[in-house]
């Protein structure tokens, strides 16, 4: 096995491990900084295809703009935390209203 | 069968990808998850149509030394198709991003369910 | 000799003590409008009516719609795979695209002047693809700014939360020793980069859009470090739709008549001249300035819409 083959292998893997992650996640800052991470592997993965046109767009639109993007709407929203149902429910008999998660 | 998979591992890998991005978009109900459910389904996309451009043992297809055969470059066609994808999806990127700002300053949450009952509320009002 | 080094290790100074990007919030009115409104629209969805005609199709609802939800994601990779499987071997060349590819790269350093055969691809022969992405991220552009601009008109009536507003407008964090330093020589070294990418755009690998992304981020980084009122002083909203505007109409009034014409368009008479040289390529090197010129006024549009509502100032 060459080189080369395993470490592309490495990387496609890890592509895979960053996507699941961000579904499984609780925190919204963290599938957001891990989103940001899996845009530079794929960046590393078109330098890997002899596509460096892409490899340079992508650093700097899917790591840069499109994570600050989202980086810049979660402060906006104030919620960095998923709020949780169970503080629904807990609401619910108790009558009271929260809007945010505690920190 | 099995064989033809495990060589062709680029493209499995970007149609995991996009199975995904796609089971972000259906289960999650936060709307900020589907944002990011749908930017992995483009990324696989692209990851596919860039992977069908590559020759083994050929270079990227800049002129080198003034060879100029077909022999030595890869295919520059879906480069440059991918190239207009990675725009496009920022744009629709920070499109969604904006309304979504919207209908939290309207409804105060980011669940869809909840924005969903809360403005059927609101048609029967008017 | 723990404490020596932890002095050392922390500094005298708290450097996060006179920095905050936000106002402290004390008055009462306005908070209490926002939980009140708050209030009334948890109550609805918390209804018992609204809770049993929803919830009704709810309770039915949900478990169908959780089995119809794995089954169509499993068929859809299924089916996915299992084309997959038919199709040819990765890394083989494909004998059937040959006469597009080969007048790409046997003829286009003739044809173009490009030394980049991407770049001369996406700029001289299917330049009107090209064209059409651009207006695609000015048109994104004009509904970011549709949805979330916020001027002296709209200020007091569209939204509730003034002072929040009032403070995203006015407040201006600077004094951030961390960014400042790093930024003082970052951002040149980011912006040259940018604009090196860009002029390059035929020569080696970059172009409009790698370049403009690269010079966006670097503004972003500019405004981020310095503060808002530091990057008004030369980016305003005048500058920018100027720079969009002409932009726009130069690629649009030289390479909008292909459409009409097969793709075989007319010979601009800028000289080819000699490929490796900067000033190569016929048409393509003011094209890729403007496409970047777009590119980069966009994303820095992009984050400064989001962060305070308006690109340049407030009015």
């Amino acid at each position: 096995m060459e080189l080369t083959v395993i470490f592309r292998g490495i990387l496609l893997i890890l592509l895979i491990v960053c996507a699941v992650c961000v579904n499984l996640t609780g925190s919204l800052l963290r599938a957001v900084v891990i989103f940001m991470s899996y845009s530079s592997i794929m960046c590393i993965l078109w330098i890997l295809m002899e596509s460096p046109d892409l490899a340079i767009t992508e650093a700097a639109v899917g790591a840069g703009v499109s994570g600050i993007l989202f980086l810049v709407t979660l402060k906006k929203v104030r919620e960095e935390n998923e709020p949780d149902p169970a503080d629904a429910k807990k609401d619910e008999k108790t009558g009271s209203v929260s809007g945010k998660a505690p920190r | 069968m099995i064989s033809t998979l495990l060589n062709n591992s680029e493209e499995v890998v970007a149609i995991i990808l996009f199975g995904i991005g796609f089971t972000m978009l259906l289960f999650h109900r936060n709307l900020i998850r589907k944002l990011i459910g749908m930017n992995i389904m483009d990324t696989g996309t692209f990851l596919f149509l860039a992977s069908m451009g590559y020759i083994t043992g050929r270079k990227a297809p800049i002129v080198v030394n003034g060879v100029q055969e077909m022999k030595a470059y890869i295919n520059p066609v879906p480069a440059g198709l991918v190239l207009t994808g990675i725009v496009v999806s920022v744009s629709v990127t920070a499109v969604m991003l904006s309304l979504t700002i919207r209908l939290y300053k309207r409804y105060h949450t980011l669940n869809l369910d909840d924005i969903y009952a809360m403005s059927k509320h609101d048609m029967e009002d008017r | 000799m723990k404490d020596k080094f932890k002095k050392w290790l922390y500094g005298d100074e708290d450097l996060l003590e006179n920095i905050s990007d936000t106002v402290e919030e004390h008055d009462a009115p306005r908070e209490v409008l926002k939980e009140e409104k708050r209030r009334l629209d948890s109550d609805i969805v918390r209804h018992p009516v609204t809770k049993s005609i929803e919830g009704a199709e709810k309770k039915g609802m949900k478990a169908l719609y959780t089995v119809t939800a794995v089954i169509s994601c499993i068929a859809l990779i299924g089916i996915l795979l299992y084309i997959v499987a038919r199709l040819p071997l990765y890394g083989q060349e494909n004998v059937r695209a040959d006469e597009v590819i080969r007048r790409y790269i046997e003829d286009g350093l003739q044809e173009t002047g490009a030394v980049n055969i991407v770049s001369g691809m996406i700029l001289d022969y299917r330049a009107f693809d090209t064209l059409g992405e651009s207006h695609v991220l000015f048109t994104a552009l004009i509904c970011v700014t549709i949805l979330l601009r916020i001027d002296s008109r709209n200020m007091r009536t569209d939204y509730e939360d003034y002072y929040t507003i009032r403070q995203d407008r006015y407040f201006d964090i600077s004094g951030d020793s961390v960014l400042s330093r790093v930024g003082l020589f970052l951002i040149p070294c980011i912006l040259v980069f940018g604009i090196y990418v860009l002029l390059n755009g035929q020569l080696s690998p970059g172009g409009g859009f790698s370049g403009g992304a690269v010079m966006g981020a670097g503004l972003i980084l500019f405004s981020s470090a310095f503060g808002f009122f530091t990057v008004d002083r030369f980016f305003t909203l005048k500058l920018s739709n100027r720079i969009t505007f002409v932009a726009l109409s130069f690629y649009s009034f030289a390479k909008g008549y292909v459409f009409f014409m097969g793709a075989n368009g007319l010979d601009s008479h800028v000289p080819k001249g000699v490929p490796g040289a900067i000033l190569s390529g016929g048409l393509i090197l003011p094209l890729d300035v403007a496409v970047g010129m777009v590119v980069a006024c966009t994303m820095f549009g992009f984050y400064s819409l989001f962060r305070r509502g308006s690109i340049g100032g407030p009015k």
